[in-house]
């Protein structure tokens, strides 16, 4: 194969690339709250309920449901002009009321929104109020996050909002062999690989949020109101008991996350992991599983990353050398690029609409051998990849479905990993973890990159 | 209506929402409609930016920056199937996406920036700065900016007054009307001819102003301007030199009808493009309009008869295979609820459920006297209320968009999706063709019979047990 690799040297795209422009243009990211709901119905008998305008709701309700094709409620306290100028304390306590009787929730767990944190709405008070007029025995949980959405992105409030749930149950009881594993926004069958390997591992987990059954269910053979599923409430509270607690996220930096607020108040050891995509992430991963378990790994998941490497093997000179631009929330991104650069395909361009300041660093840790072909931006927009693409002339695409007209004008594949996949069936049941799910995304990606190559040939061979 | 669904647990209504539901047929107060929504419930509605955003987007030389944190713009990037034949310049998401500082400080220098740069990079024909809820609270001056860019950069600069909070969807709907009227007016009106409309309300899904427009051309009627489906903005500007408004869509482009009437003289007709019957209507009373040139009304005639010809032989094979089917509708605007009771019952479906998210009172009562007694009538619904009337009304198809896609699928019932967001045209006639075509492919498709609710029904249909047995065979396999 004659592939000319085009270093960012050879294109004279040293800094600034573009002018940069003030608007957002297509962005690559999402807003504070959607993390948080997503979060929250994770949670066994969570209801999400959003402080603010009425809008924020829906918008949100729509974005998750074209990605799960699954309902979510998310409640409001319908903000009004009145409420904005003298408050919202009333819309909040008749909204909460409300929700309760509506729903009989096991947890209504509030989110603010742009609005309410302007006009500097007091939670503390008004979850005080609440309580001292409403309480009663066994009264739904009451939980709440901070999520302005001018500030940070999905992800943040995501964390945020896990932490939240965390701080507010978790107790200390005695030590326990049980491990806490915060994943992050990770997709249903993410979720379940990950319960079955904790399974097979016989380590008792609580996996915190998993919505694999609540946002990805059977059909109702009578209404739910609530679909069931989420993490127990009870194993929520444990959390301050467990032996480990293992989060995913090599760009979480300094991050209040859950793992760490169980460190510093319960001494439950955190083990911050990359996110286990690709073979050495899923390595290490491994490896906790082991020292947790105290087993060695079970020889079916050996098999299965022997069966991987067998498969890199077969398919490495269709990839080798291939530019590849890579985009999505920054520890997704890191976990794609690892997987990438195992392979031998150049991850020309790691974009992402966040800003933790450690894209860069998180890459580097995770791929010591990143060379200076990489472009690595963080606060990116789709329409600056799109201008970068024009430029750098990639092979294959590698993330959510927003990404789908750049590649489509610049006629290359696209793998659609992450959130959302918005023009699919199945989206939100893309394996990404694990050996089987770098074997997944490897059989992707090495075929539709083959089927570029058939479908442009004059040729043709049907044998390749 | 029965106390207790036939599955599942109880779900109660909420007190606050007890009197915006009604039934057809029943004597009583008139429905509760035109409120804010009720704390905690989790309504299908949006927010007045979402009304501004759905009726200005598909102008397509215009740049539509929405100004506010990200979330506004990013929920609403490319969601439409509002199509253009020019310019894609309205599928852009662009932001101010205002951060932590911008709320301290304000906005206003973002902005301005924002706007200066993005009009050099993509020479819109005329711009719409939307304000998020976070605008009207920091008090940034959006039309001084706009009035400086305008001046500055020698296109119209619309400030569109969307704060989410400050109303609702209808509100942002004529919010759009006041911004997207700043045009009105300023094109010339040369060479337009006695017989021209404007077709207000119809937004391009699927192509469907191309249908509308074309059937008018065909009758010898000018279209000067589509407001706003595969709008202009030079199209917009001499909109003013029509002889008549034809408005579609209940809330969302009276106001600025209303405007044209009072400042231009221009009358206005309401009209429909769903369904045989709907459509048949508009274009006749249009011919009437032109009473003046009697072979328009030959040609509507002549349309007609050609296309229902062309339509009928197959909407008939449909109604075999629907006839007695039950159907739940949710809607945005009422308008278009009366448009599709009607058209089902040309399929010879009936509608037990109906709602929209905007209708106002005399809607309510025009459908108490369309639907058949029974008939459940709700306004500002939310999915517990939805369900517990599909279920209770046990119907066989939803009808809705997105939010309620899932409520259907879960509890086993078909679904056609007649929002924003629709890839096949259900407008004209070939539209009701369409729109059978998507009624029939859900509630025929085969996989009901695995569904949980519905499992049972079908086995019994299956037991080779009697006349009886084959009925409900027939009945339930379609």
């Amino acid at each position: 194969m004659n592939i000319k690799v085009v270093t960012a040297a050879e294109l004279e795209l040293d800094e600034p690339r573009h002018k940069h422009c003030t608007a957002t243009r297509n962005a690559c990211k999402l807003c504070t709250p959607l993390g948080a709901c997503l979060a929250f119905r994770g949670i066994e008998g969570a209801i999400p309920f959003l402080h603010g305008s009425q809008g924020c709701s829906t918008y949100i309700r729509r974005y998750l449901i074209s990605h799960f094709r699954e309902p979510i409620d998310i409640a409001a306290s319908n903000f009004s002009e009145e409420s904005a100028i003298f408050g919202g304390a009333s819309n909040f306590m008749t909204g909460v009321q409300n929700v309760v009787r509506q729903y009989r929730p096991k947890m209504v767990a509030v989110a603010t929104t742009c609005l309410s944190e302007t006009i500097g709405e007091d939670m503390d008070r008004m979850f005080h109020d609440y309580l001292r007029d409403h309480w009663t025995e066994g009264h739904p949980y009451l939980v709440k996050v901070s999520t302005p959405s001018y500030s940070g992105t999905h992800m943040d409030g995501f964390h945020a909002a896990v932490r939240a749930v965390v701080a507010a149950l978790a107790t200390p009881l005695e030590r326990t062999r049980r491990v806490n594993l915060f994943g992050g926004m990770l997709s249903t069958a993410d979720l379940r690989h990950l319960k079955e390997l904790a399974r097979d591992f016989g380590l008792p987990l609580t996996l915190l949020p998993d919505y694999s059954d609540s946002m990805d269910g059977e059909t109702w053979s009578e209404y739910e109101k609530l679909q069931s599923g989420g993490t127990p409430i009870d194993d929520i509270v444990a959390t301050g008991s467990a032996q480990v607690s293992l989060e995913f996220g090599r760009t979480l930096g300094e991050f209040k996350t859950a793992g760490r607020f169980l460190e510093e108040r319960f001494n439950v050891p955190n083990r911050r992991l990359g996110l286990p995509i690709g073979i050495r992430e899923t390595d290490a991963f491994f490896e906790q599983l082991e020292l947790a378990s105290g087993q060695a790994t079970p020889a079916e998941h050996r098999k299965e990353r022997g069966r991987l490497v067998d498969s890199l093997i077969d398919g490495h000179k269709y990839v080798f050398e291939k530019r590849a631009i890579v985009y999505g929330e920054e520890d997704l991104v890191v976990g794609l690029a690892s997987l990438l650069s195992e392979i031998g395909i150049v991850p020309v361009l790691c974009a992402s609409g966040g800003k933790s300041g450690r894209l860069a660093k998180s890459l580097r840790e995770a791929i010591p051998t990143l060379d200076e072909r990489t472009e690595i931006r963080e606060g990116f927009d789709f329409a600056e990849i799109g201008e970068f693409a024009d430029e750098c002339k990639p092979h294959i695409m590698i993330g959510s479905s927003k990404g789908y007209s750049v590649a489509r004008k610049l006629g290359i594949p696209l793998i659609r990993a992450g959130f959302p996949i918005h023009d699919r069936i199945g989206g939100q049941r893309i394996l990404h973890l694990g050996y089987r799910g770098a074997q997944q995304l490897f059989d992707q990606i090495v075929n539709a990159l083959m089927e570029a190559k058939q479908e442009s040939s004059t040729v043709g061979y049907s044998y390749l | 209506m029965t106390p207790t669904p036939p599955n599942g647990p109880e779900i109660g209504i909420l007190p606050a929402r007890q009197s915006s539901i009604v039934e057809a047929g029943k004597a009583g107060a008139g429905i509760s409609c035109g409120k804010h929504s009720a704390a905690g419930s989790v309504s299908q509605r949006a927010c007045v930016f979402c009304g501004s955003r759905v009726v200005l987007y598909p102008i397509s030389d215009a740049l539509h920056l929405v100004h506010g944190p990200i979330g506004c713009a990013a929920y609403t990037w490319d969601i439409r199937g509002a199509l253009s034949s020019g310019p894609q310049l309205h599928r852009n998401s662009f932001s101010t996406d205002l951060q932590e500082l911008d709320v301290v400080y304000g906005g206003e220098k973002k902005l301005y920036n924002a706007l200066i740069e993005l009009i050099d990079a993509y020479q819109p024909r005329a711009a719409f700065i939307y304000s998020t809820c976070i605008v009207g609270l920091i008090g940034d001056d959006v039309h001084r900016i706009c009035k400086k860019v305008e001046m500055e950069k020698g296109i119209p600069v619309m400030p569109v007054n969307s704060v989410g909070f400050q109303g609702t969807k209808k509100d942002g709907y004529k919010a759009a009307c006041e911004a997207v009227y700043r045009l009105v007016g300023t094109g010339s009106t040369a060479a337009i001819k006695p017989h021209s409309v404007n077709i207000l309300g119809d937004f391009n899904l699927a192509g469907e102003t191309w249908i509308i427009r074309n059937y008018y051309e065909r009758m010898g009627i000018q279209v000067v301007s589509c407001i706003t489906g595969d709008a202009r903005v030079d199209d917009i500007r001499r909109a003013h030199g029509a002889k008549l408004n034809l408005v579609q869509c209940s809330g969302s482009m009276t106001h600025l009808a209303k405007m044209m009437e009072r400042d231009h003289g221009i009358p206005t007709k309401r009209v429909s493009y769903f369904g045989i019957e709907d459509m048949s209507a508009a274009l006749y009373e249009t011919a009437k309009f032109f009473s003046d040139a009697p072979e328009i009304m030959e040609r509507a005639q002549e349309l007609v008869r050609e296309e229902v010809a062309a339509i009928y032989p197959k909407l008939r094979e449909y109604r075999t295979r629907l006839e007695g089917k039950r159907a739940a509708i949710y809607v945005g605007g009422a308008f278009k609820a009366f448009s599709l009771v009607r058209a089902l019952k040309l399929l010879g479906m009936e509608t037990s459920v109906v709602g929209s998210q905007t209708g106002n009172d005399e809607d309510y009562k025009q459908l108490q006297e369309m639907c058949d007694p029974g008939t459940v009538i709700v306004d500002d619904s939310n999915p517990l209320e939805l369900a517990k009337f599909c279920l209770e009304k046990d119907v066989d198809l939803f009808v809705g968009g997105v939010k309620e896609r899932p409520i259907a699928y879960k509890l086993g019932i078909g679904f056609c999706d007649h929002n924003h967001e629709r890839k096949e045209p259900l407008a004209g006639f070939v539209g009701m063709l369409n729109f059978a075509r998507e009624v029939y492919s859900t509630v025929a498709s085969p996989v009901w019979q695995f569904a949980p609710r519905r499992a049972d029904r079908y086995r019994k249909a299956a037991e080779p047990v009697g006349a009886a047995a084959k009925e409900t065979l027939k009945e339930v396999a379609v």
